[in-house]
C-alpha cells in the first residue's frame, strides 16, 4: 500500500509542473494586453504603457517571467493581484473555504441521492420508476447551470419565497470570519439564527451545483448495477439464498462502487467549472467568481494562481480516489 | 497579541451589532466587488461608490444630482488673475472618522490636502508606490502632474495650488474620485506600524459613512458618521450586499433582501413599472455613442459625404433594437445632463432619399467602407455587432457597401486609434469629471488626434474654441464658447451621434431622498428608508 501511494505520489510531480505551464501559458495565450484592457476607452501614452509593463514584469523575456512565477511558488508567492493590489493567495485562502463548503455539500447531495436512485433503478431495471429516474437524470444532466440556478431562485425565493435569493447568510447576521466555513462561523459565532441562515442560504445553490454529478452518478450506478447483478458471484449467492437486501449490498453494490467511486472524483473537476456558473448567480463569494473577474480583467497572477490551485486540488481529490480504490478493491493496490 | 485583538474587535463589532438591532439599515445590492478602499489608484465606478462617495470628501464637491461643483472641504476659492493660483479656503471643525483601527487627535487641515495630493504626484514621496503594482491611472490620465506646479500649504486652513497653464476643469478635477482627501495622521500612524497597505483595506475619511467592514466579495458595512460636518444621515448602517447578476439583483429587490439596485437588465424594466413596491428612477447617462468616421481618409475628410452618410442612418431603430428603446438619440457630443449643452442644434434628419442626393452630389458611387464595432457591452452601446448590421443595412439603402470588423477589445482600442486606419470606428465615452472640456477636448481636440480621437479631426475653429474655454474661469463664458463648439461639430460631422444610453435606478418605494447623478456615481447621504 505505501509502494502504491509512494508510485502515486511521484507521478504528481510532472504533472504539477506541467500545470504550472499550461497555466502560466493559457493566460498569455489570450489575447489583450492587461495594460491597455486596464486604461480602456481612456487609452495609454506610450510611455505610460512601457511604466507599467515594466512595473508588473510583463517586459521581460517569457522564460524569465516563468522561472520567477515557478520559484514564487515554491515560495508560496502567488504574486499581487493587478486589479486589486492584494496577494493572490491571501484572496484566495479568503475565499477558498466558501467554494468547499458549497462542493462539499453538492458532492454529498449528489452522492446520498445518486446512488440509492441507481441501485433501486437497476434493481427495478425497465420499471416505471427506472424510467422516470434515467429521464429525470438526463433532464438534469443537459439543464444549463446557470438557467436552472435562476429557475429555482424565482420558483423557491421569488414565488414561495422559502429560501433566501442569494448570498451565503442573512445580513443581519455579522461576524468575524474564523473557519471560512460559514456554517462553523454561524455556530461558532453563537448567534439566535444564525446557522439556520447560513443552512437556508445553501440550499439553491447546492441545488444547482448538484444536479449534473446527481444525474451523472445515478447513471453510472444504475449501469454498473446492472453489470454486476449479472455476473456468476451473484447469481451463485442468489443460489446460496441469501437475502436480496445482502446479495445486493454487500456482493454486487461493493463491487459496483469501482466504477462510481471514479465517476464521482472525476465530478469534483466538473464542479469546479460548476462552481464558477453557480458562485455568480447566488453571489456566492468563492474562488469561482472571483475567477470570472480575474478572466475578464486579464489579471494574470490571479488566473494563472487560481488555475493551478484548482487543479492541485483536483488532483488530490484524484488521489484520494486512487487511495480509495486501493480499499475497495485490494486488486488494484496489489498490482 | 494578533488574536486577542482581533477577539477584541470581533466583540466590539457584535456589541455594535447587537446593540443597534433596532437601527436603520440601507442594503444596496452592488454590481461588483471594489477593488480597494483608496479611489485613487482605481477607476472603476464600482470601486468609487464603495470608497470615495461614502468614506471621503473632497475640496469641492458635485452638487448632487448635477455635473457642476460646489465647495465640499474648501469652503471658498479664489482664483488668481491670470487663472494660475487657486487659493482654498478649508473647512474647519471637519473631523475623521473614529474607529477600532484608528483615532484622530485632531481635525482636518491643510496637512492632509497635501498629502493627498504629493502621494499621487511626487515620485519620492513614501506613498507614491506604497503597495506593489500600484499606480495612480485617474492623476495621470486627467494630466495633473504636468498641470500642477506647485501646492503651498499657506497656512492650516489655506492651501494653494499653482498651475502650469490656466485651465478652467481644474475644479472639476479636483471634485474627481481620486483626488479624495486622505487623513495625514493616520497614513502616518500606518507607516510607524509598517502597514501602509492597510489604507488600501481599512480606510479613514470624512465622509458621512464610516468603513466597518468588508467581507470580500460578498458585503460591505458602513455605518453613519455621527460628526460628519454636512450632518448626521437619516439612516444608521448602510451594507453593500455585492450580486452581480442583474435578474439576482432584481430577485432580491423583490423580496426585501434590498433595497436599492443598479444597472437592471433592460428586459426586466417592465416588471419593475408593473411591481406595486418598487419604484423606477431614469436618467440620460453622462454618455455618448458615436459612429467616428476617419476625417483625415478620402472620400470622408469630406464633410458634405460624412453628413449625407448620417442622414442615412435610421437612428431611433437602433434606439428600438440595440438598446430596447432604453436610450435617446444624441444630436450633441454631450449628452443633455451636462452643462452648456446646445438643445438649439437640430440633427440631420434620417433622409435615406436625401443622403443618396447628397453623396451624388459629392460625386460618391459605389462605395463601400468598413465599419468597426466593439466586441464588448458597454453602457453607450450594450451591442456595437447589432449596431453595425442596422448601420450596414442603413448605408446599403443609399448604395454604400459596408464591411463589419471586429476585434479582440484592448486590439480595437489600439488599432482604432491610428491616424491611416481604415473605416468607421463604434465607441464611445462615459464622462470623468462632468466637464464638457471632458468630452470635446479628450476625444476632438487636436491633440487626441492618433488617440481618443478616433475621427482624427482637428478643425482649427472647434479647436480654438475648445481651448479658449478651457483657460476661461467664467463659467457663463465657457458655456457660450461651448455651445458655439457644438454648433461647428454638428456643421463639420466629423462623427455620427447615435445615442445617449438611459441609466435606471430600481429601488423599494420605502427608499426616499435618493439621488440619482448624471455621471452615474452611486451615494447614499441623505437617503432614508420609511418603514
Amino acid at each position: 500500500m505505501i509502494r502504491f501511494l509512494l508510485n502515486r505520489l511521484i507521478l504528481i510531480v510532472p504533472t504539477f509542473i506541467g500545470i504550472t505551464i499550461l497555466a502560466f501559458a493559457f493566460v498569455r495565450v489570450l489575447p489583450g494586453d492587461p495594460v491597455l484592457l486596464m486604461a480602456g476607452e481612456r487609452g495609454v501614452t506610450p510611455e505610460r504603457h512601457a511604466m507599467l509593463m515594466e512595473q508588473f514584469g510583463y517586459d521581460r523575456p517569457i522564460w524569465v517571467q516563468y522561472w520567477d512565477y515557478l520559484m514564487g511558488i515554491f515560495q508560496g508567492n502567488f504574486g499581487i493581484s493587478v486589479s486589486t493590489k492584494r496577494p493572490v493567495i491571501r484572496d484566495f485562502l479568503t475565499l477558498f473555504p466558501a467554494t468547499v463548503e458549497l462542493s462539499a455539500c453538492a458532492i454529498i447531495f449528489a452522492v446520498v441521492l445518486g446512488i440509492p436512485a441507481g441501485v433501486i433503478a437497476a434493481v427495478k431495471r425497465g420499471s416505471w420508476y427506472d424510467q422516470t429516474l434515467m429521464g429525470t437524470a438526463l433532464v438534469g444532466y443537459s439543464m444549463p447551470i446557470f438557467w436552472l440556478g435562476l429557475l429555482l431562485i424565482i420558483f423557491f425565493s421569488g414565488y414561495l419565497g422559502w429560501t433566501p435569493v442569494s448570498g451565503r447568510i442573512d445580513l443581519l447576521y455579522f461576524f468575524p470570519a474564523v473557519t471560512g466555513f460559514m456554517t462553523i462561523d454561524a455556530l461558532l459565532s453563537g448567534q439566535d439564527g444564525a446557522f439556520v441562515s447560513a443552512l437556508r442560504h445553501l440550499i439553491l445553490p447546492t441545488i444547482t451545483l448538484g444536479t449534473i454529478p446527481l444525474a451523472v452518478i445515478a447513471r453510472q450506478t444504475r449501469s454498473a448495477m446492472l453489470e454486476v447483478l449479472g455476473d456468476d458471484y451473484v447469481r451463485t449467492a442468489r443460489a446460496k439464498g441469501l437475502a436480496p437486501r445482502q446479495v445486493i449490498g454487500q456482493h454486487a453494490l461493493r463491487n459496483a462502487l469501482i466504477p462510481v467511486v471514479t465517476t464521482i472524483g472525476l465530478q469534483v473537476g466538473v464542479m469546479m467549472a460548476g462552481a464558477i456558473l453557480t458562485e455568480t448567480i447566488f453571489s456566492w463569494p468563492g474562488i469561482g467568481k472571483w475567477m470570472v473577474d480575474a478572466i475578464g480583467r486579464r489579471d494574470y497572477p490571479v488566473v494563472q494562481a487560481g488555475l493551478l490551485l484548482i487543479a492541485l486540488i483536483v488532483m488530490a481529490v484524484n488521489l484520494i480516489v486512487d487511495v480509495l480504490y486501493g480499499l475497495i478493491n485490494p486488486r488494484i493496490r496489489h498490482n | 497579541m494578533k488574536l486577542m485583538k482581533t477577539l477584541l474587535a470581533a466583540s466590539a463589532v457584535l456589541a455594535l451589532t447587537v446593540g443597534a438591532a433596532q437601527a436603520k439599515t440601507l442594503v444596496y445590492c452592488s454590481e461588483g466587488s471594489p477593488e480597494g478602499f483608496d479611489p485613487a489608484p482605481f477607476t472603476a465606478g464600482t470601486t468609487f461608490d464603495a470608497s470615495s462617495r461614502p468614506i471621503y470628501n473632497r475640496l469641492v464637491q458635485f452638487t448632487k444630482g448635477s455635473s457642476a461643483t460646489e465647495p465640499g472641504l474648501a469652503e471658498s476659492y479664489d482664483v488668481s488673475e491670470d487663472g494660475l493660483e487657486y487659493t482654498f479656503h478649508l473647512r474647519q471643525g471637519v473631523k475623521f472618522h473614529t474607529t477600532d483601527y484608528f483615532t484622530p487627535t485632531r481635525d482636518f487641515n491643510a496637512d492632509d490636502v497635501l498629502f493627498s495630493f504629493e502621494r499621487q504626484w511626487k515620485s519620492d514621496n513614501p506613498w507614491y508606490s506604497y503597495s506593489p503594482g500600484i499606480a495612480w491611472n485617474y492623476f495621470d490620465s486627467m494630466s495633473m502632474g504636468t498641470l500642477l506646479s506647485s501646492i503651498e500649504k499657506v497656512d492650516d486652513y489655506t492651501v494653494k495650488f499653482v498651475l502650469t497653464r490656466p485651465e478652467a476643469p481644474f475644479i472639476a478635477n479636483l471634485a474627481m474620485d481620486f483626488a479624495s482627501i486622505m487623513s495625514k495622521e493616520y497614513a502616518d500612524q500606518l507607516a510607524a506600524s509598517g502597514t501602509m497597505e492597510m489604507l488600501n483595506q481599512q480606510p479613514i475619511g470624512t465622509g458621512p459613512f464610516q468603513f466597518v467592514n468588508y467581507q470580500q466579495d460578498a458585503a460591505i458595512r458602513y455605518a453613519s458618521f455621527d460628526d460628519y460636518w454636512g450632518g448626521v444621515q437619516p439612516i444608521d448602517d448602510l451594507v453593500f450586499a455585492i450580486t452581480t447578476d442583474p435578474a439576482v439583483r432584481l430577485q432580491k429587490l423583490q423580496a426585501g433582501e434590498c433595497h436599492v439596485m443598479p444597472y437592471p437588465n433592460p428586459a426586466d424594466l417592465d416588471v419593475i413599472r408593473g411591481d406595486s413596491n418598487l419604484q423606477l428612477l431614469e436618467q440620460e447617462g453622462l454618455n455618448i455613442g458615436f459612429l467616428g468616421y476617419n476625417t483625415q481618409q478620402p472620400p470622408f475628410d469630406n464633410p458634405a459625404v460624412r453628413k449625407a452618410l448620417n442622414m442615412a442612418i435610421d437612428k431611433e431603430a437602433i434606439i428600438e433594437a440595440v438598446f430596447a428603446g432604453q436610450a435617446t438619440v444624441a444630436k450633441n457630443p454631450i449628452p443633455p445632463t451636462m452643462w452648456s449643452y446646445n438643445d438649439a442644434i437640430v440633427d440631420d434628419p434620417y433622409d435615406p432619399e436625401g443622403a443618396k442626393a447628397a453623396l451624388a452630389a459629392a460625386g460618391i458611387e459605389n462605395l463601400s467602407m468598413k465599419v468597426w464595432a466593439m466586441p464588448v457591452s458597454r453602457p453607450y452601446n450594450p451591442d456595437a455587432r447589432r449596431m453595425a448590421e442596422l448601420i450596414q443595412a442603413d448605408f446599403a439603402e443609399v448604395g454604400v457597401t459596408v464591411e463589419i470588423v471586429s476585434m479582440e477589445w484592448a486590439e480595437y482600442l489600439e488599432q482604432s486609434s491610428a491616424v491611416d486606419r481604415d473605416g468607421a470606428v463604434l465607441l464611445g465615452w462615459t464622462g470623468d469629471n462632468g466637464d464638457p472640456d471632458n468630452f470635446l477636448s479628450v476625444l476632438l481636440g487636436c491633440d487626441a488626434v492618433g488617440g481618443n480621437n478616433r475621427a482624427q479631426w482637428c478643425n482649427e475653429e472647434f479647436e480654438k474654441l475648445t481651448q479658449d474655454a478651457k483657460i476661461t474661469t467664467d463659467q457663463a463664458e465657457r458655456t457660450a464658447l461651448y455651445e458655439q463648439a457644438q454648433v461647428v461639430f454638428k456643421d463639420q460631422a466629423p462623427w455620427a451621434t447615435i445615442a445617449h444610453s438611459l441609466v435606471f435606478m430600481p429601488m423599494s418605494t420605502k427608499v426616499t431622498g435618493y439621488v440619482m447623478d448624471p455621471k452615474g456615481t452611486h451615494a447614499f447621504d441623505g437617503v432614508d428608508i420609511t418603514e
